[in-house]
């Protein structure tokens, strides 16, 4: 999705261009489905309707409502912004950050990257001191840590931290 | 029926357990704490704390999980009146009327009122339903695929013709829902679909995962984006208050009759409680004598859209149990956790699983009793949570994101898949695409696909097998009318509008 920038009066994308570009990708969605299935076989098999039957209609009917959709998107009055950019600013700041400690779980560990995840967060958003931004970041996982591994007996992700402690 | 009323009373027995009582007050006060938070919402809440209950009895379970739902519903409430942020979708309506009031300082009344008609609306839903799912129950142990899939045609087509979105949207996210439920192995015919090559589709999307990116980090998202700040109104909440406030409510009993009503029809429907609401908001606003005062702090106006709202999150859980069709998200990931403890959900769960059953629904009773005194009690301790700043709560709720999509399966995958359903959350909520069909869609679509290529098997690929008998044509005929709703109510209204021209 291109989210590009109609500068037209106000600071950020225009409500009708994004509106197109995620129409657009919601077709494509329904195109993959459609391409999928086709690949599985969408006839008749010696079992009844083969493995593709299904979501075949089910991408050829979002593709068709995709059409619908695009034209009244296209018909929109042009006004109005999608958002202001530094209110995006602040959704990919979230974004960015929370894909990294996605991917860091499986290296360090839930309990680890949630701390951090916290830490930075309470820093750069709250401008809270480090002092209590780090005892927020600790409180929260060891709580976390009770509540699950200890009490309900569901094992979380572990990393080096907690190998170290003896987990 | 007396049979019936036997077995509820065994349900009750079940649920006053000191063991299911304590649990019942947990979930009560999860469920208000996750109403009240920006970001977790009642389907939500409940998927993230669903992988907690998997060591428990499905009872106990089904205890918990269902009054963290009541929680939630009492929970959205309160922000809505204290800081005129609506906890809930479907606490919007409560805002209009609930901040003015509290506003001029009558916060306590109109906490009272909301909590109140919450009750008095959760309470008529969850007669109608102790009286009716069974016989719904027992009617559908009878329906063949063909009429199974005709449910969920009327379930699917209802979503289309009653929600405020673009009908053409809600058919996308519904049917690229289909499309992601598909995903992985195909249950019938062990054929892998859909996967392009990657193995880490193969097990394809569990809605679980979707439903906490779309609801929870997707909301999360919004919230920041709208740079929200927190201002709150004091809540002065003591038993004088309360008993002056009920003192006033009999005499609103023709507005709560007829909330509990379009309350409990909308619910049914796979509409939901937001629309229930907003529409018993209207009609009462429409009604009442002191209409033109709605939207400046009149009691009336508390109490519309919060029966309305309460009656249906209550009588969403009807179809649920009784067809297996889940009327909401929320009940659909309740559906979902009847399917991780072994249990099949739909008529025959009256037959095979009584104590269940009949446990859920005592568990209605005593949970809504429990979950009144409790908010009633403890709003200020509610209120405080709150006033935490956002900065310190959101990471704390991406991190039980997090915990909870990873639980459900174990697996790392998942985590990353939930941040990729709440991009796209963020945009469907921008773009208007409502999200709960796509949820109900991965829940129901094998369901929904078996059904239909059973029926198909059985009539050689034809069509006609779902119009092959009167019953099955007759829920046909009301999914196509629920479909065309919206164009037939245009249509009717420029008939009428050309009729009075012409007259």
């Amino acid at each position: 999705m291109s989210h590009s920038a109609k500068e037209a009066g106000g600071a950020g994308p225009s409500h009708r261009n994004v509106e197109i570009g995620f129409t657009l990708f919601m077709g494509f969605l329904g195109l993959l489905s459609i391409i999928g299935s086709l690949q599985v076989g969408i006839g008749w098999g010696a079992e009844g309707p083969k493995a593709g039957f299904f979501p075949f209609y089910c991408g050829l009917i979002v593709v068709l409502s995709t059409v619908v959709n695009l034209i009244n998107a296209i018909r929109m009055q042009e006004n109005g912004l999608f958002a202001e950019w530094p209110a995006l600013w602040q959704v990919v700041s979230v974004v960015v950050p929370t894909t990294i400690y996605v991917l860091a779980i499986p290296y360090l560990g839930m309990y680890v990257s949630s701390a951090i995840l916290i830490a930075a967060f309470m820093k750069y958003f709250g401008r809270y001191s480090w002092l209590f931004s780090i005892a927020i970041a600790i409180a929260v996982p060891a709580a976390i840590f009770f509540m699950f591994e200890i009490w309900f007996l569901v094992p979380l992700p572990k990393g080096p931290v907690e190998s170290y402690l003896g987990y | 029926m007396i049979e019936d009323i036997a077995n509820l009373f065994h349900g009750f027995a079940v649920v006053v357990q000191p063991f299911n009582l304590v649990l019942m007050v947990i979930g009560i006060v999860l469920g208000v704490i996750v109403g009240v938070l920006p970001g977790l919402g009642g389907a939500n809440g409940v998927a993230i704390l669903l992988p907690l209950t998997f060591s428990m009895s499905p009872t106990s379970a089904i205890i918990m999980l269902s009054c963290i739902y009541w929680g939630a519903l009492f929970g959205g409430a309160i922000t809505s009146i204290l800081f005129n942020i609506p906890g809930e979708p479907w606490s919007v309506a409560t805002t209009f009327d609930g901040h003015p009031m509290a506003q001029q300082g009558k916060a306590g009344e109109a906490l009272t009122a909301a909590f109140t008609s919450s009750f008095v609306g959760a309470l008529f839903a969850v007669i109608m339903i102790t009286l009716v799912a069974p016989l719904v129950a027992s009617f559908a142990l009878r329906f063949g695929p063909a009429e199974i899939f005709a449910v969920y045609f009327l379930a699917f087509c209802s979503f289309v013709g009653l929600s405020k979105e673009p009908p053409f949207k809600t058919i996308v996210s519904m049917m690229l829902g289909f499309a992601l439920g598909a995903v992985g192995l195909d249950q019938m015919t062990g054929q892998l679909r859909l996967t392009f090559g990657f193995t880490e589709m193969l097990n394809g999307f569990d809605f679980l995962i979707a439903v906490i990116g779309l609801f929870g980090i997707g909301e999360i998202l919004l919230t920041m984006e709208e740079g929200l700040s927190f201002k709150g109104r004091a809540a002065h909440i003591n038993a004088r208050v309360v008993f002056q406030t009920w003192a006033t409510l009999p005499k609103y009993w023709l507005l709560s009759l007829r909330s509990c009503l379009i309350g409990c029809w909308m619910g049914i429907s796979p509409a939901g409680a937001t629309p229930a609401s907003f529409m018993s908001y209207g009609i009462a606003k429409r009604m009442s004598k002191n209409g033109k005062n709605f939207g400046k702090g009149e009691i009336e106006g508390v109490i519309a859209p919060e029966t309305a709202a309460h009656a249906a999150g209550t009588s969403a859980l009807l179809p649920m149990i009784a067809l297996g069709v889940p009327g909401s998200p929320t009940a659909a990931v309740l559906l979902g956790g009847l399917l991780i403890w072994g249990l099949q959900p739909g008529p025959l769960l009256f037959v095979e699983q009584k104590d269940f059953v009949w446990g859920l629904i005592a568990s209605m009773y005593m949970g809504n009793i429990v979950g009144l005194l409790i908010v009633l009690t403890c709003v200020p301790l509610f209120a405080a949570i709150l006033r935490i700043p956002f900065s310190v709560i959101a990471p704390v709720i991406l991190v039980l994101c997090a915990i909870g999509a990873y639980t459900v399966h174990n697996s790392s995958f998942d985590v990353i898949m939930m941040v990729v359903f709440g991009i796209l959350g963020y945009f469907m909520k921008k773009t208007s695409y409502p999200m709960a069909p796509m949820v109900l869609a991965i829940v129901l679509g094998d369901k929904a696909e078996e059904a239909f290529r059973q029926s198909l098997l059985g009539s050689g690929g034809s069509l006609g097998i779902f119009f092959s008998n009167p019953l099955v044509s007759s829920i046909m005929v009301l999914g196509l009318v629920a479909l065309f709703w919206g164009a037939i109510s245009t249509g009717w209204a420029r008939l009428r509008g050309q009729a009075a021209t012409a007259a």
